[in-house]
């Protein structure tokens, strides 16, 4: 096995080819939850979770299910369902944020109780479906879906984690009135987009 | 009478409650498809024809759908326009659907549709519904193409794949702007664009 390139994936997912700044995926939310750093991490913490946990699930139904010819071991010839890609990965996405939902409750209600109201939320977080399309259209295998989810997930939490520590320090800031706000939250992911590119050609 | 309030709603989507600028929904296409002034065109004609679409059939079984299942029901109707759009996107203009890869499949997941089916369908009857997604898919279109084109100009002298910079500028030292092109251009221009929209409502409403 070739733990380096594994390794590389990891890396390049997390930073070079971040999944919020360098793909916008999971802006709304990012805008929405960037307030307070508290607020954020429990956020980004459930995005991790539910990033690994529906990567490979979507890789096995797409490898075993839907993908061209994949029913020939059923004895169906020359049936290509990939155009329920799309339906198919989000009841996926929509059921497992519902039993991890239901798993974190059982066992840890303290993270429950602060992950609480964003768990739902996470369905229409579009960096989950976004992931797992890119998978599909990037062929990855079972291994590296999962490296990508997992890093993906890790890449989105890191960068709303920044945006909520600068958001705190903007408070203080003394901006024009018509720029404060969502205008200055985007100039500032724009600055941090920036200083991701700087990661641009890392090779391990 | 009726018309006069859906050409309210109409305005509203289009301006006075602009899904991106006051609503700020459906950010991460609006900032990712929009290197290409076409590419932007074909998703903002796509989302509109969703949002439309989903609208109506979910305000039409508005009275029938269970208010505790109702974000599936939400996501199976929109999931599967998507679906249909993407065949058809493929089917008609390949290229362009190649370029905004899966951000066709992403709008499953714009708020945007989501949020109106929850904000307005839910609520309202079907012809004020389909209005709304119009207003709401034109108001999201326009951004889009004002940011795509302004991102195309300036980041390589093209509107729709056409030159319009002409070669003297290049000549005389004019070189093209790259980072428009990169992902930080577009977070700087959606910021400036929300920056001059608040300074024009203060302008306006004085409040």
């Amino acid at each position: 096995m070739d733990i380096v390139h594994y390794l590389s994936l990891f890396v390049e997912s997390i930073f070079v080819e971040n999944i919020l700044l360098a793909f916008f995926l999971g802006m709304c939310s990012f805008l929405a939850c960037s307030k307070k750093v508290e607020t954020a991490f429990g956020l980004g913490v459930a995005v991790v979770f539910v990033m690994i946990f529906t990567m490979p699930l979507n890789w096995l139904i797409y490898e075993f299910l839907l993908k061209p010819n994949a029913l020939e071991r059923f004895g169906m010839q020359g049936l290509d369902l990939s155009f329920l890609t799309f339906i198919t990965f989000i009841a996926v996405i929509a059921s497992a944020v519902q039993l991890v939902e239901m798993i974190v409750d059982r066992f840890s209600p303290a993270l429950y109780n602060s992950l609480g109201i964003f768990l739902p939320l996470i369905t229409v977080n579009c960096a989950i479906l976004g992931a797992a399309l890119f998978m599909v259209e990037r062929n990855y295998n079972f291994a590296e879906s999962m490296v990508y989810g997992a890093g993906s997930g890790i890449g989105w939490w890191l960068a709303i984690l920044g945006l909520a520590g600068i958001q705190q320090k903007m408070r203080y800031t003394n901006a024009p009135a018509g720029v404060q706000g969502t205008g200055l939250v985007f100039i500032a992911s724009g600055l941090m987009a920036m200083a991701f590119m700087c990661f641009a050609g890392i090779q391990l | 009478m009726a018309k006069s309030s859906n050409m309210e709603i109409l305005k509203e989507g289009i301006w006075s409650n602009n899904p991106i600028l006051f609503q700020v929904l459906g950010i991460c296409s609006a900032l990712a498809v929009t290197t290409q002034l076409k590419a932007a065109t074909v998703m903002a004609i796509s989302l509109t024809v969703v949002i439309t679409l989903s609208n109506m059939i979910i305000s039409a079984m508005r009275k029938v759908i269970p208010s505790s299942i109702r974000m599936i029901v939400e996501l199976v109707v929109i999931s599967t326009l998507v679906i249909v759009i993407d065949q058809v996107l493929q089917a008609f203009v390949y290229e362009t659907s190649k370029a905004l890869s899966v951000f066709v499949g992403l709008i499953i997941t714009n708020c945007i549709v989501m949020g109106r089916a929850e904000a307005f369908a839910l609520a309202n009857p079907v012809i004020p519904s389909m209005f709304d997604g119009i207003a709401n898919g034109l108001g999201y279109g326009v951004i889009l193409i004002l940011v795509a084109g302004a991102r195309e100009l300036l980041g390589a002298g093209k509107l729709l794949g056409f030159q319009v910079i002409p070669e003297a500028f290049y000549n005389m030292g004019y070189s093209d702007m790259g980072l428009m092109v990169l992902a930080p251009g577009a977070f700087f221009l959606i910021g400036l664009i929300f920056w001059g929209q608040r300074e024009i409502v203060a302008h306006q409403g004085g409040k």
